[in-house]
């Protein structure tokens, strides 16, 4: 937990947040200012300390002149989700100016460019403030204004290392790690920093009780977007095919595969792609190439969000009904419509798991992490083929946007593609029985051929209309359920081939529960670690995948009451839980985040907390600290 | 019916191309359009182009979208691959296709609702893209599945069979198309075998994007007094680049004439038709002169037939993206995954 005192009872002080390797700080900037590396540099360079650091960005949908901000928990716990609150805001948007000082904690710490003096009245009394005449001295030191504004966004992060104690020769190495190969850039920005750093520690003594201390808490861990991750995953699990339509938040994970493609998957005899990328025209076309590829045998895939979902759905039922592989990356963000296009949600479960008109069902991945992104999205490559229908990797804007400190990815070198069920040109040849559409091995998953492999057999007609088994069009009502029955055994063996859940017991034991998925994991480690201090138990299940695991099921019905918490208004997971599983409304408890933020321990530990008591989860009297 | 059987009975005399497959071995189940449906003569036409060109016919990938076109390749080439897919989407599909293996030969069948109307976009990006294909619209400026609404290929002024007139302009794929960079660009009626099978020949041969836009008139639908897609209309203004033939209900005409020639033909129902020849001086490597000529003869109320653009020359979508020879749904996992010790270099930039 925090070191945090009130300061001192002496009258005319105002009360300062202590800490060291535990606090939030937050940066208030103009978007397009340059902002974005230096506060970075900042975030990485607490990292180089051992200090695990979990930053955010909070941006809104524009290029240039709206309020940016970037949020830096700096947590030696190694909490990795959004704590709430900020302990030092770095103020240097005058439009957000008031709301900005509105978030600071009583005894925290305002710190602002001092080169005009702040009219009076709109500072609180419980804050301290820092001034650093920033503009003053930028404008002492270079002419041009571009270099101006540049250089002042380092020469803050120079102030915030003298304040916070954080080793500059580490911002040093860093600096030179980013312009390798523009060396002339190092000096200048090396200079700016330098100066704020010598300002802060002329000028600005002891202005401040957050300190940053070398650990070794960060171990082999990565710092990595969900995005990369995710694209990293596409690029190991043997994607040959992208097609996407640029969105926010996934268009980063289409652009970094195009990255590591280029670095890892061109022929170095020929300087071939063993890649193709189609910026599509919108993202009908982009699922129609992902489709037309993965019937044609490549590994396939899209990188959209919530509007790109409603767009492809009459494709995703197609590539259902059709039995074709693809695999759909939905970085999610605040909807319905346009929504929050640059806010976080889990707000797409329903839209995926149901897409298109007709009875449809599909197969859902719940990556927790970066690590996971990477994990899952090969695996979703293989589960398309194996299973033959659409495959969605769930992540979020919060994931897949934001640096997140975690495990190092890895790659199994004795593990293999899964091709699934495709007849090879000896197949066919040795007069093997192909029904395109036929269950012959009782799992609901039919045999494939694709276009090309056998000169006489083995073709077949492909169509969204219905058909029977070997492919024939047919309007016959049993070809009909047939089908229809069997894609439902096909989503019974997809249960048991997706990710299985993670399951804890609490401490003690306890007849309540917690149900969590994506990007809520970290929040939920930190909040389940603080409602057990409270003595609030609860075993907990983080869902991976749907279809539902059986033990999920077991898990719901072996507790008397589970928590069910999400980041929509709805209550999507608990809807599919209560329709998928049979399960008694009443048995789950909605716990909803759904303000586009990232969801906060705070605000678990609150809400569960409160209900908690009317529960009875609580054997213990309550702790008011909650 | 599709799920009736078609015999197969063959000729003994049925001539065998150069691989040994006689003309049946191209085709596919029995149509279910109505009788006299040009779509079902230009199927026919596809057989015989793919036939004379011994192409082998599991190397065919058949892609369409939806509507009475687009039921069309399940009627020809039976050993091919086909997909049948959504309303307006198969350029994009195609595409896909198309980029997982580069071997094949790609044709996909649409028609006008789905090109022109629910499909421009994807029809418009896939010229511009130059996917390598044959694009055949088999276009009658109506819908039929549906019972007779107007497409936007419909000409202003038509008249359809409810009664009501179409008010809106109408949308010329061919010219779109040169617009948009296309590299083989034909236009022909599905009457007129001895023109449709060397253009679809060409277009088979043309790496690039080739389209062939077929006037294909509805015989439930739009042949009726007032609809320029009728037999009547087409028959009166066809100026026809080389040569015109024209399947009436029941039996083709044929028609054999001298460039330079215009002929009468009377046809079954005692209409008469005009045929007339290019000069020989089109030149179809102009593409601003072939938008020119379109237009031209489209003041005129005149429909012309015939491969309007060629560029011999053009690459392709594969070309542009720079994609290994081998195609790449043949590619190894060896050749795809960068291995574990790249992704320990990976993990140690991300520190």
């Amino acid at each position: 937990m925090n070191a945090r005192d009130s300061g001192s009872p002496v009258a005319q002080r105002t009360p300062r947040i202590s800490a060291v390797n535990d606090f939030v700080v937050k940066f208030a900037n103009v978007n397009g200012s340059g902002s974005a590396s230096a506060n970075e540099l900042f975030a990485r360079s607490i990292l180089r300390m051992g200090v695990p650091v979990s930053p955010r960005n909070i941006f809104p949908s524009n290029i240039q002149g709206l309020p940016t901000w970037y949020e830096v928990r700096v947590t030696e716990h190694g909490h990795l989700g959004r704590r709430g609150g900020v302990d030092l805001m770095v103020a240097m948007n005058p439009q957000t100016w008031e709301k900005d000082i509105a978030e600071i904690e009583p005894g925290g710490y305002l710190m602002y460019d001092s080169t005009k003096p702040i009219a009076g009245g709109k500072l609180r009394a419980d804050i301290n403030l820092v001034g650093v005449p920033l503009t003053e001295i930028a404008a002492s030191k270079y002419s041009d204004a571009k270099e101006r504004q540049l250089l002042k966004n380092i020469m803050y992060v120079g102030v915030l290392t003298g304040l916070l104690g954080i080793e500059p020769e580490v911002i040093a190495q860093l600096l030179g790690e980013q312009y390798k190969g523009k060396d002339r850039l190092i000096k200048p920005n090396l200079d700016a920093f330098m100066t704020g750093l010598h300002h802060a520690r002329e000028r600005l003594e002891d202005a401040m009780e957050l300190r940053v201390e070398r650990r070794d808490a960060v171990g082999d861990r990565i710092f990595i977007e969900g995005n990369a991750a995710a694209a990293l995953g596409c690029v190991y699990g043997g994607a040959t095919v992208c097609a996407w339509y640029p969105i926010t938040p996934s268009s980063s994970l289409a652009e970094a595969f195009q990255k590591y493609c280029s670095k890892y998957r061109v022929d170095k005899a020929t300087g071939t792609n063993k890649f193709a990328i189609v910026q599509a025209e919108d993202e009908l076309a982009s699922i129609g190439i992902v489709i037309g590829a993965a019937w044609n045998g490549a590994r396939a895939f899209t990188a959209t969000s919530g509007p790109g979902i409603s767009l492809m759905s009459e494709f995703i039922g197609l590539a259902y009904f059709a039995e074709i592989p693809a695999v759909i990356i939905d970085v999610q963000r605040g909807g319905p419509s346009t929504g929050m296009p640059t806010r976080t949600q889990q707000s797409d479960l329903i839209a995926c798991a149901y897409a298109s008109h007709g009875d449809t069902k599909h197969v859902l991945l719940f990556p927790e992490d970066p690590y996971e992104c990477f994990e899952f999205a090969a695996a979703a490559l293989d589960l398309a083929e194996r299973l033959q229908t659409p495959i969605f990797l769930m992540t979020d804007l919060d994931i897949g946007m934001n640096h997140r400190l975690s495990a190092p990815l890895t790659w199994d070198e004795s593990r293999r593609y899964d091709r699934g069920k495709v007849m090879s040109e000896a197949d066919l040849e040795s007069g093997r029985d192909f029904g395109r559409y036929l269950d012959g091995d009782g799992d609901g998953v039919p045999w494939r051929t694709l276009p090309g492999t056998h000169a006489t057999r083995g073709a077949y007609f492909t169509r969204g209309t219905t058909k029977d088994a070997y492919a024939r069009y047919s309007e016959a009502g049993p070809d009909y359920i047939y089908n229809m029955e069997r894609l439902l055994k096909k989503f019974e063996t997809a249960s048991k081939l997706v990710p299985q859940p993670v399951l804890a017991a609490a401490a003690q034991k306890t007849s309540y529960g917690v149900i969590y998925f994506g990007s809520t994991a970290p929040s939920m480690n930190e909040a389940l670690g603080r409602l057990q201090q409270q003595g609030v138990h609860l075993d907990r299940l983080r869902v991976r995948a749907f279809p539902f695991a059986s033990s999920v099921k077991k898990f719901i019905t072996d507790h008397e009451a589970v928590f069910v918490v999400e980041q929509n208004r709805d209550g999507q997971l608990r809807s599919m839980l209560i329709n998928e599983l049979g399960i008694d409304p009443a048995r789950l408890v909605a716990v909803l985040h759904y303000d586009g933020t990232p969801i906060t321990a705070r605000f678990i530990v609150k809400a569960i907390g409160a209900r908690a008591h009317g529960a009875n989860v609580l054997p213990i009297k309550a702790d008011k600290a909650a | 019916m599709t799920y009736l059987v078609k015999p197969k009975l063959r000729h003994p005399t049925l001539p065998a191309n150069s691989l040994g497959y006689t003309r049946r071995d191209y085709e596919g189940k029995i149509s279910t359009l109505c009788a006299g449906c040009g779509h079902d003569a230009i199927s026919a036409a596809i057989v015989q182009a793919c036939w004379e060109l011994a192409i082998e016919p599991h190397r065919v990938a058949k892609l369409s979208g939806i509507g009475c076109s687009s039921k069309t390749p399940d009627y020809f080439l039976g050993a091919s691959h086909g997909f049948n897919s959504v309303h307006g989407r198969m350029p994009s599909v195609l595409t896909g296709a198309n980029l997982a293996n580069r071997d094949l030969i790609y044709l996909g069948v649409s028609g006008d609702g789905d090109s022109a109307s629910i499909g421009l976009g994807q029809f418009a990006h896939l010229i511009r893209r130059g996917v390598n294909m044959t694009y055949v619209v088999e276009n009658n400026g109506v819908y039929g599945l549906t019972k007779g609404q107007f497409s936007a290929t419909a000409d202003r002024g038509s008249k359809a069979k409810r009664g009501a007139v179409n008010r809106d302009s109408p949308i010329d794929m061919v010219a779109i198309a040169l617009q948009l960079g296309v590299t083989y660009v034909a236009r022909s009626f599905s009457g007129d075998k001895d023109q449709l099978v060397p253009l679809i020949k060409g277009a088979l041969s043309h790496r690039g994007s080739a389209l062939i836009d077929v006037l294909s008139p509805c015989v439930a639908f739009n042949n009726h007094p007032g609809s320029t897609k009728s037999y009547d209309y087409v028959r009166e203004h066809n100026d026809a680049v080389n040569r015109l033939d024209f399947m009436p209900f029941r039996k083709a005409i044929e028609a054999d004439y001298e460039p330079g020639e215009v002929i009468e033909i009377t046809q079954h129902d005692g209409s008469r038709l005009r045929l007339r020849k290019l000069t020989d001086g089109y030149d179809a490597g102009d593409r601003l002169a072939a938008i020119s000529h379109i237009h031209v003869h489209q003041a005129r109320g005149e429909i012309v037939t015939g491969l309007l653009y060629i560029d011999p020359a053009a690459d392709d979508l594969h070309e542009h993206l720079a994609t290994v020879s081998t195609p790449l749904n043949k590619l190894t996992e060896a050749e795809l995954c960068p291995g574990a010790a790249a992704l320990d270099i990976i993990n140690a930039e991300m520190r």
